[in-house]
């Protein structure tokens, strides 16, 4: 293998600058990508990430700058543009057609045909031949909407190969990923380069970066900090680079001093879709003072325990009481009002209208108060007055309130609605993967918001992938293994083998056991 | 008002223009390829719509109803419902107003008018509200249950007027008690008795109330938020389908009222009709031609109206056949809704408008 210092460059960025209204995203960024490497950007939320690759994409035009592709100088003004150049991107959010099959999304815009007809079968046989070669298992015949999120990602990878892509661009691709994905993930990497492919790579975890990556470009508010060997560097310089100050992985916090019960789950059982439980009698504590940590894998009723305790999901037997109120099948509103707060998981469709702006979407759940509404009017000023506030104290990156939610960075979207839940001081926060796509300042501040709460007395229940994160912030951790908490453990007292073994449901505690 | 002018200087608007000039050529050329002088049409056109007070006055009763069924599924629209049934909530509204226009007398105008124009915008708002309540209950598209109902509307409508209130040895109902007239008979004569009455008025409050309602109110919030994300909605505690039926009760009042005033203000009777008379399907394309913006709506129905009461004048003077305006019409809303084809020929102008700010 040609080392890579001499290895040609296959994509160069010089000078490149994007301004939004109000805000300057991309400012004289220049980089370069070599043929083979994997190249990490990293840098805080809405430091302009997206952006940059979305203009290498050609979705958006620089204001300035060149592009240079194999050396030649290019001008990138659409995707099909970028394909053409064999650029390829998976996107923060994935574009997929949720009702169309695997191998219809992927041959989509580029369909083979066999007179006026797609000719299916050499498509599947082509899609089939791209997973082989790359190790990207999928089922060329499911539809989208019924597959896992991961299978999702390897759709839109497969989407960018059979375009023939050289260049893959990913953006935060493992922020929605199981750790075991995760690793697929990183094995499927290691495929595509040793097929002399070139990967950018948008990430927020250093753990990544130093695991896969080669090189390291680090922007802060739109300007490159600078660009190291991966080799030579180490996580805590990189977090210090791009955040602009030192970091702590480890969050501080004193012995929790656990109150009266604020949550109490007893026995509840729920129905899924095709009429088998998903909830399967689970019963689960929370005390005021305390943050209880949900572990487990995904889809072991993580999802439907947050939709039953949010009135969402019909409980069909046992009950929930908060603060002593009993809760079971109350109307979401009315769960709301008596004091529970949900960070959702999934930002866009649950958590933010994406059309309405900042300022409106701060008051989703309380937009009828007296203080935010006058008679049947909304109260504008004092929204606004609000949402400024908000913005302010959470840190949330907008150039003003009036800009929709869509316009914002991803990290920064998920800040928002971390400031609008915390903010109503919930007596319990549910908060589901509440860093998900954050930078580490970002994270840093959101668990230290957690513990706050849990300080002021309130109950805080956390619901992560994250073994990491779970460890660092629970004070008590509750495993839930196919619609059961199937044990209860404290920090301290375990390591994420024993949780994951848990998690695999090959080890059960009785509850007692661990609190006794 | 500042924002109405922003409005109108914004890009929108430009682009909006630039369509309607677009299809006006389209229109040219159909008509130079059909062997007709287009300059002579249009001037036609036009000599129609301004040419005498009484073709003004008379551009401005097409262009009410247009309005409201406009308003009516531009509403449906922005909370996230199709409202292909303006047609029957006109036609239903439109009998309601009939209804207590012939039945009730001895009533004041006061009291009359008033309770015939009630009663028939209730009766639309109904009429929309029961498909609203059928997607909310039942989970049956809107679309297909509001054009089903069209048909029932249609039906009912004369069923009812064929039953209860014909004129014998007519296909029409009785004249509508005077009491309930919501003509303008003083304005009328400055018009050369055109037929103006008081919806024109009706309809640009409603216009206002449209953008009061939904970008003022909680419930404008509400209904905003449900059509632009359901599940957010209702993950923020709203009750999407109690929403959903509001919404359709707005937009059916809306259309409903179109009907009102076409019966009390400007034939006084209601025929048994073969064929709906297709307001409300025209409200699908105003909407459209203002971008579903109450105001956009407005200037939308004004262009439409005008280009339909219009193209008597260009048959009658031109020899031009009034289809042609429908061609004329269907390609602005085709440039309007494709906007990206009107940017593309925008783009030199704009490339020379930046570089000149660059400069400056
Ligand atoms: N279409 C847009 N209109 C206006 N502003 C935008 C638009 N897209 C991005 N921005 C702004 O540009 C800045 C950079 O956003 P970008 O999405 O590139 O950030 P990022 O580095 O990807 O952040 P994250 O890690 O949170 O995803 C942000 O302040 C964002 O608000
Ligand atoms: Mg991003």
């Amino acid at each position: 293998m040609v080392p890579l210092s001499t290895a040609d460059t296959v994509v160069e960025l010089k000078g490149i600058t994007k301004r939004f209204p109000g805000i300057v995203a991309n400012d004289s960024i220049s980089l370069q990508l070599k043929r083979g490497e994997i190249h990490a950007l990293l840098g805080e939320n809405g430091a302009g990430k997206s952006t940059l690759m979305n203009i290498l994409f050609g979705l958006y035009q620089p204001d300035e700058g060149q592009i240079f592709v194999r050396g030649e100088p290019v001008t990138i003004d659409s995707p099909n543009k970028a394909f053409d150049l064999g650029i390829g991107m998976v996107h923060q959010h994935f574009k997929l057609v949720q009702p169309f099959t695997v191998t219809e999304n992927i041959i989509l815009g580029l369909e083979p045909s066999k007179g006026l007809n797609i000719d299916y079968k050499s498509a599947h046989a082509r899609v089939a031949k791209l997973s082989e070669q790359y190790g990207l298992k999928i089922d060329p015949k499911a539809r989208i909407e019924n597959i896992s999120v991961g299978m999702q990602q390897r759709v839109e990878i497969l989407k960018t190969l059979y375009r023939g892509a050289d260049i893959l661009i990913f953006d935060e691709p493992t922020a929605v990923l199981t750790p075991q994905e995760i690793h697929e993930l990183i094995e499927i990497f290691r495929g595509l380069v040793a097929e002399g492919k070139s990967i950018i790579l948008i990430t927020h975890k250093l753990k990544e970066i130093m695991e896969i990556a080669d090189t390291v470009t680090i922007i802060r508010r739109g300007k490159v900090i600078d660009t190291l060997k991966v080799a030579e560097t180490n996580p805590k310089e990189l977090a210090e680079k791009m955040v602009g100050r030192g970091v702590s992985f480890r969050t501080e916090k004193k012995e929790a001093q656990p109150g009266p019960v604020v949550l109490d789950v007893k026995d509840v059982t729920c129905l899924g879709g095709k009429g088998l439980p998903v909830l399967n009698g689970i019963s689960l504590q929370v005390r005021a003072g305390e943050i209880v940590g949900i572990a487990g894998v995904d889809g072991n009723g993580q999802s439907e325990l947050i939709e039953a305790l949010t009135g969402l999901r019909s409980i069909q037997s046992g009950s929930v009481t908060l603060k002593g109120k009993d809760i079971t099948n109350e109307k979401p509103r009315r769960i709301s009002e008596a004091g529970l707060s949900l960070i959702p998981e999934d930002r866009h469709k649950h958590g933010l209208v994406l059309d309405f702006t900042m300022s409106e979407n701060m008051v989703l759940e309380t937009y009828f108060h007296p203080e935010f509404s006058k008679g049947i009017f909304l109260n504008y000023d004092a929204i606004d007055k609000y949402a400024e506030r908000l913005i302010q104290e959470f840190d949330v990156r907008t150039p003003s309130i009036y800009n929709k939610a869509r316009s914002l960075s991803g990290g920064n979207q998920q800040k928002a609605i971390i400031a609008r839940e915390i903010d109503k001081d919930p007596e319990l926060l549910i908060a589901a993967q509440p860093t998900r796509g954050l930078d580490v300042g970002a994270i840093e501040f959101v668990h230290k918001r957690l513990i706050e709460q849990r300080d002021h007395g309130k109950a805080v229940l956390l619901v992560s992938f994250e073994l990491d994160e779970i460890l660092n912030v629970a004070d008590r951790i509750a495993v839930i293994y196919e619609g059961q908490i199937v044990g209860e453990v404290l920090p301290k007292d375990t390591n994420d083998q024993e949780l994951g073994l848990m998690m695999a449901g090959s080890k059960r505690m009785q509850g007692g056991e661990a609190r006794g | 008002m500042g924002k109405l002018l922003r409005w109108i200087g914004s890009d929108s608007f430009v682009v909006s223009l630039v369509a309607i000039l677009l299809g006006l050529i389209c229109g040219a050329i159909i008509m130079l390829i059909g062997g007709y002088n287009p300059i002579v049409a249009y001037i036609a056109l036009f000599q129609k719509i301004f040419g005498s007070p009484y073709d003004i006055g008379e551009t401005i009763r097409e262009i009410t109803p247009l309005i409201l069924t406009g308003l009516s599924v531009a509403f449906a629209f922005r909370t996230g419902l199709f409202n292909i049934g303006a047609e029957g909530q006109f036609l239903i509204g439109m009998t309601g107003a009939t209804f207590v226009g012939v039945k009730l007398s001895g009533l004041p105008w006061i009291v009359h008018a008033p309770l015939a124009v009630i009663v028939g915008a209730l009766a639309g708002g109904l009429w929309g509200a029961l498909a609203g309540w059928l997607k909310a209950s039942r989970g049956v598209n809107e679309v297909i249950t509001t054009i089903m109902l069209n048909w029932i509307g249609l039906f009912l409508s004369n069923y009812i007027v064929a039953s209860f209130l014909l004129q014998p040895g007519q296909q029409r109902s009785y004249m509508i008690q005077d009491t309930a007239s919501m003509s303008l008979p003083w304005l009328a004569a400055a018009f050369g008795n055109a037929r103006l009455h008081w919806g024109t008025v009706v309809a640009l409050l409603a216009a206002v109330v449209f953008y009061i309602i939904l970008w003022r109110t909680k419930l404008g919030y509400e209904l905003r938020a449900v059509g632009h994300n359901p599940h957010a909605a209702q993950y923020a505690g709203m009750n999407v389908n109690r929403r959903m039926v509001t919404a359709m009760f707005t937009a059916g009042i809306f259309a409903g009222l179109a009907g009102v005033f076409e019966v009390l203000g400007v034939f006084h009777y209601q025929t048994v009709m073969a064929a709906s008379p297709g307001y409300g399907f025209d409200g699908i394309a105003v909407s459209l031609l203002g971008m579903n913006n109450p105001f956009g709506v407005v200037l939308g129905a004004a262009l439409f109206g005008g280009l339909t009461y219009g193209s008597a004048g260009m048959s009658f003077g031109a020899d031009v056949p009034p289809e042609i305006i429908r061609i004329v019409i269907g390609s602005v809303i085709f440039f309007v809704a494709t906007q990206g084809i009107v940017r593309y020929v925008l783009l030199p102008f704009y490339k020379r408008r930046g570089k000149e700010v660059a400069k400056a």
